[in-house]
């Protein structure tokens, strides 16, 4: 074809090719049945039906590199198989054939002399005789071995993929089982933390005669402690003890020191009721206990003491602050003053701290609000860029005054609502004040209480 | 479901006959018997079924926890009797059926009156003074020829009945379930079979048993069938001039007479 010798006649025929088809034909007619059956591609066996082999072609002998004469009439078809092939043979092989009359295309094995194994493929059909006895069983035994070899790659592959599929199962369980247990665990978790976060806080504001209060706790997370505090409680007859702050940090050691600050600023109040006093208690004690062992930790927090007038008219308000935003007094009259206390630093950070106590008078109507900086400094604005701030705050609460505490709690809360995700810190917020001698709110918020 | 649907329960035979229940082994179901029946049904209230896994038995109802064990197998046969209120029934068992009715006997002994062993092995594995047979080595062969044949399962299963005009009783419906059996199904089985060990269990037997051995079996040897007839005081030991592990297919009538003659001496 590609090359450009054109010679028209293949080589070797010519002439001859008469004769050679010829000689084709002939072998195929002398190719007798005898010599057919004997060198067939196949191996063939007839054994009567207790099996015993009665003919064996020679294909078959030569796969199993046997001698006739040790095989005819001496052994049986099954003494052909593995062990495995035999016990195969008696379960399904034999009982199918002799229900059947047929059997075809089972996988066995046969033993090579020599201790090889030969993987076949056999058919049997049973003859029967003119009145339908059995009479003896023909086998047609295949080479198998290269199908087998291939049909045990299917059966690895199989295995292999429904083992997979079990650790596949089995892992996923594994997983759900964990996503349990840890599911379990944080519930167990958020649990522990509630009754923990119930210790660093008043369960509710005891009854204060004289005086409304309200107050208000935003957790940023309910799976972590909040580091904000509060607290409101007797000291004596008279007077009042409160406080609310903010320690660095969040977690158990965040709660820890709030504990700590918490019982500290309690007992100090009853040894000496002075704010400031209390708080510089207070600093020693965290100084001492963490600053000064390498671990600085410290916290704000405004302290004081109330007493309510005996007519329960007015009362007077005496606190100190710690590096804590200014309490706000919404007055009767709707103008809202800050109480500065000038020169507060943060609380336990240095051995000794000044504080100084301020000093204010509650009219029947005003409201005293103390708050955390996580209400003035959650983030607004469409980009969250934007500090609250306590300009902003002053003039949400001008704009509402007078107002009684819940008044301006339940007005905060509102608005800690409606910063929606900037709100990403604690927040805490207590009010108190002397009650109006006539009701300046709306009826419509009463029930609200 | 009930009992008789769960282990596909044929009850043939003469109704106010005594009870005879034919049990097959490992490998194929009740057509095991279809040469031993007509011999029977005359006298005999013939009662056939399948362990659940096998034959025409509900496959939902197997669990590979209780079929892996005899007693499992065993619970079949006394679910059978209780539904079919059987009393002293004798109970026919080829291969490993044999100790299945064993510990059926011993579980329901108002069921079983008679024990017919037919090819019994307590013990397929070669064990110290003891010949079963096998090693455990060539019953994991055994394992891995299921394995090879389950892809050639559908062609095994080629309903093709030749030859046998004069047992019209081969109906087409035979092939469809004869030695079918889901592969995963069938290892369990061959596992419990061939791994089990109830050679304990033959001192309990109490009724009159006949030990039903072929001359030539592989599988179970006649060493096997003498262990299994001194084993089992009340028991009465006929070899058949039989060759396989099947004689109700290989000598049907042999066995068949066999049978009769040990029911006969029951009466």
């Amino acid at each position: 074809m590609c090359g450009i010798n054109q010679d028209p006649e293949p080589s070797g025929t010519g002439d001859g090719t008469g004769t050679g088809t010829n000689a084709v034909f002939t072998a195929l007619l002398e190719d007798s049945v005898e010599e057919l059956y004997e060198s067939a591609p196949c191996g063939y066996l007839s054994t009567l039906m207790d099996g015993t082999i009665a003919k064996i072609n020679t294909t078959l002998l030569g796969w199993l590199g046997m001698d006739r004469e040790t095989v005819v009439g001496r052994l049986r078809f099954a003494d052909l198989l593995t062990v495995g092939g035999k016990l195969y043979h008696e379960t399904h092989f034999a009982p199918l054939l002799r229900m059947r009359g047929e059997i075809s295309g089972i996988a066995l094995e046969m033993k090579v002399t020599g201790g090889g194994r030969l993987p076949v493929l056999i058919s049997s059909v049973v003859k029967h005789g003119s009145e339908g006895e059995p009479l003896l069983i023909r086998t047609t035994v295949f080479d198998a071995s290269d199908r087998r070899t291939y049909e045990e790659e299917l059966l690895r592959r199989k295995q292999e993929a429904e083992q997979a599929r079990a650790e596949a199962e089995r892992a996923r369980a594994e997983a759900e089982q964990a996503r349990r247990q840890a599911e379990a665990d944080r519930a167990q978790l958020a649990d522990a933390l509630a009754v923990l976060q119930q210790s660093l806080l008043p369960a509710s504001l005891p009854l204060v005669p004289g005086l409304e209060t309200a107050v208000h706790y935003h957790t940023a997370s309910a799976n972590r402690l909040g580091g904000d505090f509060y607290d409101l409680f007797p000291i004596d007859d008279t007077r009042w003890g409160f406080f609310l702050g903010d320690v660095c940090g969040k977690g158990p050691e965040a709660a820890a020191l709030t504990s700590l600050t918490r019982y500290t600023l309690r007992a100090a109040a009853f040894h000496d009721p002075e704010p400031a006093v209390a708080l510089t208690t207070l600093n020693s004690v965290l100084h001492d206990r963490y600053t000064a062992t390498g671990d600085p930790r410290y916290c704000t927090a405004v302290f004081g003491i109330v007493e309510p007038g005996a007519e329960h008219d007015q009362a007077t308000v005496r606190l100190a602050s710690g590096g804590h935003p200014p309490a706000l007094i919404v007055r009767a009259g709707g103008q809202v003053d800050s109480l500065p206390t000038p020169g507060g630093m943060l609380v336990g950070v240095l051995p000794t701290a000044p504080f100084t106590t301020a000093e204010a008078t509650l009219a029947a109507g005003d409201t005293l609000l103390l708050y955390t900086d996580g209400l003035t400094e959650a983030r607004t604005g469409p980009t969250r860029k934007n500090l609250y701030g306590e300009e902003a705050l002053y003039a949400f609460v001008a704009a509402r005054a007078p107002s009684a505490p819940q008044e301006v709690i339940t007005a905060l809360t509102g608005l800690l609502g409606s910063f929606g995700d900037g709100l990403d810190d604690d927040t805490a917020l207590l009010a108190f004040g002397v009650p109006a001698a006539r009701p300046h709110t709306l009826p419509a918020t009463d029930h609200l209480r | 479901m009930d009992i008789c649907s769960r282990n596909n329960v044929t009850v043939t035979g003469r109704p106010d006959g005594p009870a005879v229940v034919l049990a097959h082994g490992f490998g194929c179901d009740q057509n095991m018997w279809r040469l031993i029946v007509p011999a029977l049904a005359d006298r005999y209230r013939v009662v056939l079924f399948d362990y659940v896994g096998s034959g025409g038995s509900d496959l939902s109802s197997w669990n590979e926890e209780r079929y892996a064990t005899l007693d499992g197998y065993a619970q079949d046969v006394v679910d059978v009797c209780d539904e079919l209120d059987l009393e002293r029934a004798v109970f026919v068992g080829h291969s490993v059926s044999a100790m299945v009715g064993v510990l059926a006997a011993k579980a329901a002994p108002e069921r079983i009156g008679a024990l017919v062993m037919v090819a019994p092995s307590p013990c397929y594995i070669d064990d110290d003074g003891y010949r079963g047979g096998f090693t455990a080595e060539d019953i994991d062969e055994l394992l891995a020829s299921l394995e090879s044949n389950y892809l050639g399962w559908s062609s095994a299963m080629a309903p093709v009945i030749m030859g046998n005009p004069e047992r019209p009783e081969l109906g087409q419906e035979l092939t469809n379930s004869f030695c079918a059996t889901d592969p995963d199904i069938a290892r369990v089985f061959a596992r419990t079979t061939f791994l089990s060990d109830s050679r304990r269990d033959l001192k309990d037997v109490r009724v009159p048993t006949l030990v039903l051995e072929c001359a030539q079996d592989v599988i179970a040897p006649r060493e096997v069938g003498a262990f299994v007839h001194a084993a089992i005081p009340s028991s009465r030991l006929v070899t058949l001039n039989a060759t396989g592990h099947c004689p109700q297919l290989s000598a049907p009538e042999a066995t068949g007479e066999a049978i009769q003659e040990f029911l006969e001496s029951l009466q």
